[in-house]
C-alpha cells in the first residue's frame, strides 16, 4: 500500500530511522540483534542505541559471510523488539536468507528490519513471504539520483517519526519531500529488468574466472553461484596491501574499492573480512569490483590485462609475499 | 586519500626497490596485522651507505616513504644517515595525509634497525610492533 511507503535522504536515513524508531517506540523491550557484517550505518546506530541504555548482541557470520538464521534465533530473548539484518553484503555480495530469518522473527513476536540496499532489483524480495516489517531500499544503487531512499513500513508496525516537523510522508518523516529525487528513483525501478541480472551475472562469472586464471595466490571472498550478488567481485590478493592496487588500477582508469568505500579515511582492515575469519594481513588485501549494466567483457578483458602486472608489482616490492615463497 | 604528487610519483616509480646479495645490515619493522612491514638492506663501505635497497608490504604511502629514505640515505655515513628523520621524509614527499604520518616513523625505524644490525652485528631481527597507533579502534590494539 502507498502509505507503507516513506520516502528519505537515502539508506543510510532509512537504517537510522528504522533501528533507532523502533527501538524507542517498543521501549518496554530493549534488546535488538543484527549481524557483525552489517553497513557502518547500522553498526553506528546499534551502537548509538547501547549508548541510550539499549543492549545489541551482533551475531556473527560464516566463511562466506553468511549469518546463520539458528544464530538469530538463539539471540532471542523475552526482552527482543527488533531484528535488523543486511539481505545481501555491500563487501562481499553474500546473500543473507532472510526468508528464514523473517519466520524465526514471525515466530517469536519480533519485528524484523532488512537493509536491501545492495540487492533492491538485482534479488527477488517479497516483503509477505519473506514477513519483513520494515525495509531499507535506495535509489543510487540502481542508478538513480542520488540523495533518495525509502523505507517500507508494514502496516501496524510500531514506529513512530524519527524526525520532528511537519506532517509529510504520513506524519512518519517530516521534511519537504525531494520530489524530482523520487519521480527520478520510480523510473529507474521501472528500467530495471531482469536481463540486466543476467547480464551482470555473466561479467562476474568471467571476472572471476578470468582473475582466478590469471593470478596466483588469491582468495574469493564471499558466497558462490546464487548466493552472491550478481554485480559483486572480491578478491584478496596475497602478500600486498589493497590500496596500492586500487591506486595503480585507478591510473589506468579503472575505480575500484577496498573494503568498504567507506573506510577510505580508516586504515583498519575490513570489519566484513574479519568477521568471516581472515587474516589481517590477507584482509588488508582486498579489492571490491563492483560492476554495472554499463560494463562490458571487453572492459573486463582490459582488467585483467592490467591487474596482472600491478600484482606482479606490488608483490616484486613486499616483503611478505617472498618470504611466502621461500 | 589526498596524496602529493610527489607520494604518487615515489609510489609508482619506487627507487632502490629490492634486496641485496649480502648485505652487511638488514632492519625490519613494522607488523603485518597493521598493514605495514618495511625491510631495508644496506651495504656499508669506508663507514658510508654504498647501497641500499628496501621491501615493503603496505599503503602507497609506505611504499613512497621507503623509496624516500632509500634516496635520502644512499651516500650517506652512518651517523648522517641516523640524523635523518620521519619529519625530512615527510618534507621530502611534500607532505603526508595526517592519517599516513605514521609511515615515515616506519621508514626511520626501518633505516636505524638496518645500521644498528650493520654495527652491532647482531642477528638480524624482525622488530615487530605491537601496534604503532594507526587506529584507536583497532582490535588488536593493547
Amino acid at each position: 500500500m502507498p502509505e507503507e511507503i516513506i520516502f528519505t535522504s537515502g539508506g543510510t536515513e532509512s537504517n537510522n530511522f528504522a533501528i533507532k524508531s523502533t527501538a524507542f517506540s517498543n521501549r518496554e523491550k530493549n534488546h535488538i540483534i543484527t549481524s557483525k557484517v552489517e553497513h557502518d550505518c547500522v553498526l553506528n546506530s546499534c551502537r548509538w542505541l547501547e549508548s541510550q541504555g539499549f543492549k545489541v548482541t551482533y551475531v556473527g557470520v560464516d566463511e562466506f559471510g553468511a549469518v546463520n538464521p539458528l544464530d538469530v534465533k538463539k539471540a532471542i530473548t523475552k526482552k527482543t523488539c527488533l531484528v535488523t539484518i543486511m539481505h545481501a553484503n555491500n563487501e562481499v555480495g553474500t546473500i543473507n536468507n532472510i526468508s528464514e530469518i523473517g519466520k524465526i522473527c514471525k515466530e517469536n513476536g519480533v519485528y524484523f528490519h532488512s537493509d536491501a540496499c545492495q540487492s533492491y532489483t538485482k534479488v527477488p524480495i517479497d516483503i509477505k513471504e519473506m514477513n519483513i516489517n520494515l525495509l531499507t531500499i535506495n535509489s543510487h544503487k540502481i542508478h538513480g539520483p542520488k540523495g533518495v531512499g525509502a523505507l517500507f513500513i508494514k502496516k501496524g508496525t510500531k514506529i513512530k517519526a524519527w524526525q520532528s516537523g511537519g506532517s509529510h510522508e504520513f506524519n512518519l518523516r517530516a521534511g519537504t519531500e525531494n520530489v524530482s529525487g523520487i519521480i527520478g528513483f520510480a523510473k529507474a525501478v521501472q528500467i530495471s529488468n531482469k536481463k540486466n541480472v543476467e547480464y551482470l551475472t555473466k561479467l562476474r562469472d568471467y571476472t572471476i574466472k578470468k582473475i582466478q586464471e590469471n593470478i596466483n595466490d588469491i582468495k574469493l571472498n564471499g558466497a558462490i553461484g546464487s548466493d552472491r550478488l550478481c554485480n559483486n567481485v572480491n578478491f584478496s590478493f596475497k602478500g600486498i596491501e589493497g590500496e596500492g592496487i586500487l591506486l595503480m588500477l585507478s591510473e589506468k582508469r579503472i575505480m575500484v574499492s577496498t573494503g568498504s568505500a567507506c573506510s577510505s579515511t580508516s586504515l583498519e582492515a575490513s570489519h566484513v573480512l574479519l568477521a568471516m575469519g581472515l587474516k589481517h594481513e590477507i584482509a588488508h588485501g582486498s579489492i571490491r569490483f563492483s560492476f554495472s549494466k554499463y560494463n562490458t567483457i571487453k572492459e573486463i578483458d582490459y582488467l585483467i590485462k592490467v591487474l596482472k602486472p600491478i600484482i606482479a608489482k606490488l608483490r616484486a616490492m613486499s616483503p611478505l609475499y617472498s618470504s611466502d615463497k621461500k | 586519500m589526498m596524496y602529493s604528487k610527489k607520494v604518487i610519483e615515489n609510489f609508482t616509480h619506487p627507487m632502490n626497490v629490492g634486496e641485496l646479495k649480502n648485505p652487511d645490515g638488514v632492519g625490519k619493522v613494522g607488523n603485518p596485522v597493521c598493514g605495514d612491514v618495511m625491510e631495508i638492506h644496506i651495504k656499508v663501505e669506508n663507514n658510508r651507505i654504498k647501497d641500499i635497497k628496501f621491501k615493503t608490504f603496505g599503503c602507497a604511502s609506505a611504499i613512497a616513504t621507503s623509496s624516500m629514505i632509500t634516496q635520502l640515505a644512499k651516500g650517506k655515513t652512518l651517523d648522517e644517515a641516523r640524523k635523518i628523520t620521519k619529519a625530512d621524509v615527510a618534507k621530502e614527499l611534500e607532505g603526508l595525509p595526517k592519517l599516513k604520518m605514521h609511515c615515515s616513523n616506519l621508514a626511520e625505524e626501518a633505516l636505524n634497525a638496518a645500521i644498528d644490525n650493520y654495527e652491532n652485528k647482531s642477528k638480524q631481527s624482525f622488530v615487530r610492533h605491537e601496534c604503532h597507533g594507526c587506529n584507536k579502534k583497532c582490535e588488536k590494539r593493547k
